[in-house]
C-alpha cells in the first residue's frame, strides 16, 4: 500500500512536500486541456448543441444541460426525444438506460480517490465529474498522484473538460444549420475513434485487453440481435469473463 | 414548450435518471478499496461496455455517420487504429489519421 500517502503531512514528516490542493487542481485543469479528449469534447459538444438548436431549445437550456447531465449520449437522446414529442416517462426510461455505463465508471475510479480521511461529501463532485473522457485520464494520471491530492486533481480535470465541452456547446449552438455534412460526419466519429485508441493506451492488465477485445465484439452483436439492454449485458458478460480469465492467469503464474 | 417547462423536464428526465448512477456508485463504493476483487471487476466492466458503445456507433451510426458505406466506417477507425500504434502510440496522430480517412471516403463517396 502506497505509505505515507493517505497520512497528513504532519505525522510523515520524511515525505517529499506535497502540492497543494489548488496545485493539484489547476494541474487537473491543465491536464484536461493536453489531452485530444477536449478537443474531441469540443467537436462532440457542436454536434450536440447543433442538433438541440435544430429542436427549438435555448443555449442556456443546452448549457444547463451540459451541467446537469455531463453525458453526451444522454444529452442526444433527452434532446431528440423531448425534441421529437416523446413523453417523460419514455424519456427518462430511454436517458438512464444510456447512462448505466456511469456506475462501472464511477466504482472502478472513487477507490482511486478516497484516502482514510476523506468523507463522503467530498466525492460527491467528483462522482457528478466522471464521464468517460474524465474517466479515461484520471485512470492514466491519478497513480502517479498523492492520494491526498487526488481529489482535487480528479475536480480539475472534470471541470477541465466541462469548459471544453460548454464552448464547443457555444460555438455548436451559432453554427447550426451550416455545418456540411461531411463534417458533421466527421464530428459524429470524434467519439469512437479516440475512446478506442485511448482506451486502447490505457490497457495494462490482460483482463484490460480481454475486456476491450470482448466489449468491441459482443457490442454489436448484442445490439444487432436486439437484445434489451445490449450494452449492460456486454458490460457484464464481457468484463466478467474478462476480469476471470485475468484472475484465473494471475494465480497460475 | 414553456421556458420553464423544459428547464422541468431537464431536471426530471434528464439530470435525475442520469445522475442517480452516479449517487449509486458513491454509494457502492463506501469500503471498497481499490486492492479489493471487487473493485478489478468494476473496472472490467467498465471497460467492456465503453468497448460495446463503440463498436456499436461505428456498426449502428447516428446521424450523417449512417448515410456512409459501413466499409467506409470500419477501414477509417481500423486506419486510425493502426496508425495510433506505429506512430510513437500518438493518439492525436492516431485520431487525425482515422478523421482523415473517413473524410476523404466520404467526399470521394459523396454525401
Amino acid at each position: 500500500m502506497g505509505q505515507g500517502f493517505g497520512k497528513p503531512m504532519l505525522s510523515a514528516p520524511a515525505d517529499p512536500p506535497q502540492p497543494s490542493a489548488t496545485a493539484a487542481f489547476l494541474a487537473g485543469f491543465q491536464a484536461a486541456w493536453q489531452s485530444v479528449l477536449a478537443y474531441v469534447l469540443i467537436g462532440t459538444y457542436v454536434g450536440i448543441a447543433a442538433l438541440a438548436h435544430d429542436f427549438g431549445f435555448s443555449l442556456w437550456w443546452v448549457a444547463a444541460s451540459t451541467a446537469l447531465v455531463w453525458a453526451g449520449p444522454a444529452q442526444v437522446i433527452l434532446i431528440s426525444a423531448l425534441g421529437a414529442g416523446a413523453t417523460a416517462l419514455e424519456t427518462a426510461l430511454a436517458v438512464g438506460l444510456s447512462s448505466a455505463r456511469l456506475l462501472p465508471m464511477v466504482i472502478s475510479l472513487l477507490p482511486l480517490l478516497k484516502g482514510p480521511r476523506s468523507s463522503g461529501r467530498a466525492l460527491v463532485l467528483p462522482a457528478h465529474l466522471t464521464a468517460v473522457s474524465m474517466w479515461i485520464e484520471a485512470l492514466r494520471h491519478l497513480p502517479t498522484w498523492p492520494r491526498a491530492t487526488r481529489i482535487p486533481f480528479a475536480n480539475g480535470l472534470g471541470l477541465g473538460f466541462m469548459v471544453a465541452a460548454q464552448i464547443g456547446g457555444a460555438l455548436g449552438y451559432y453554427l447550426a444549420g451550416s455545418l456540411p455534412p461531411v463534417l458533421t460526419a466527421g464530428l459524429l466519429f470524434l467519439t469512437p475513434m479516440s475512446f478506442l485508441i485511448s482506451t486502447t493506451r490505457n490497457c495494462r492488465l490482460l483482463s484490460d485487453w480481454l475486456a476491450l477485445a470482448l466489449g468491441l465484439l459482443l457490442g454489436p452483436l448484442f445490439a444487432a440481435w436486439h437484445l434489451e439492454l445490449d450494452l449492460l449485458w456486454t458490460g457484464l458478460a464481457g468484463g466478467s469473463l474478462a476480469y476471470a480469465v485475468g484472475r484465473l492467469r494471475a494465480r497460475r503464474a | 414548450m414553456s421556458e420553464l417547462h423544459a428547464y422541468a423536464l431537464l431536471l426530471l428526465v434528464g439530470f435525475l435518471p442520469n445522475e442517480i448512477w452516479r449517487m449509486l456508485g458513491l454509494l457502492v463504493v463506501r469500503g471498497i478499496d481499490e486492492e479489493s476483487e471487487f473493485f478489478m471487476w468494476a473496472r472490467s466492466v467498465a471497460v467492456a461496455v465503453l468497448a460495446g458503445v463503440i463498436a456499436k456507433i461505428v456498426a449502428f451510426p447516428p446521424g450523417a455517420l449512417a448515410s456512409l458505406p459501413p466499409g467506409l466506417r470500419l477501414g477509417a477507425i481500423a486506419c486510425g487504429f493502426l496508425a495510433f500504434l506505429v506512430l510513437r502510440r500518438s493518439v492525436l496522430a492516431g485520431v487525425a489519421a482515422g478523421e482523415a480517412v473517413l473524410m476523404l471516403g466520404a467526399l470521394a463517396y459523396g454525401i
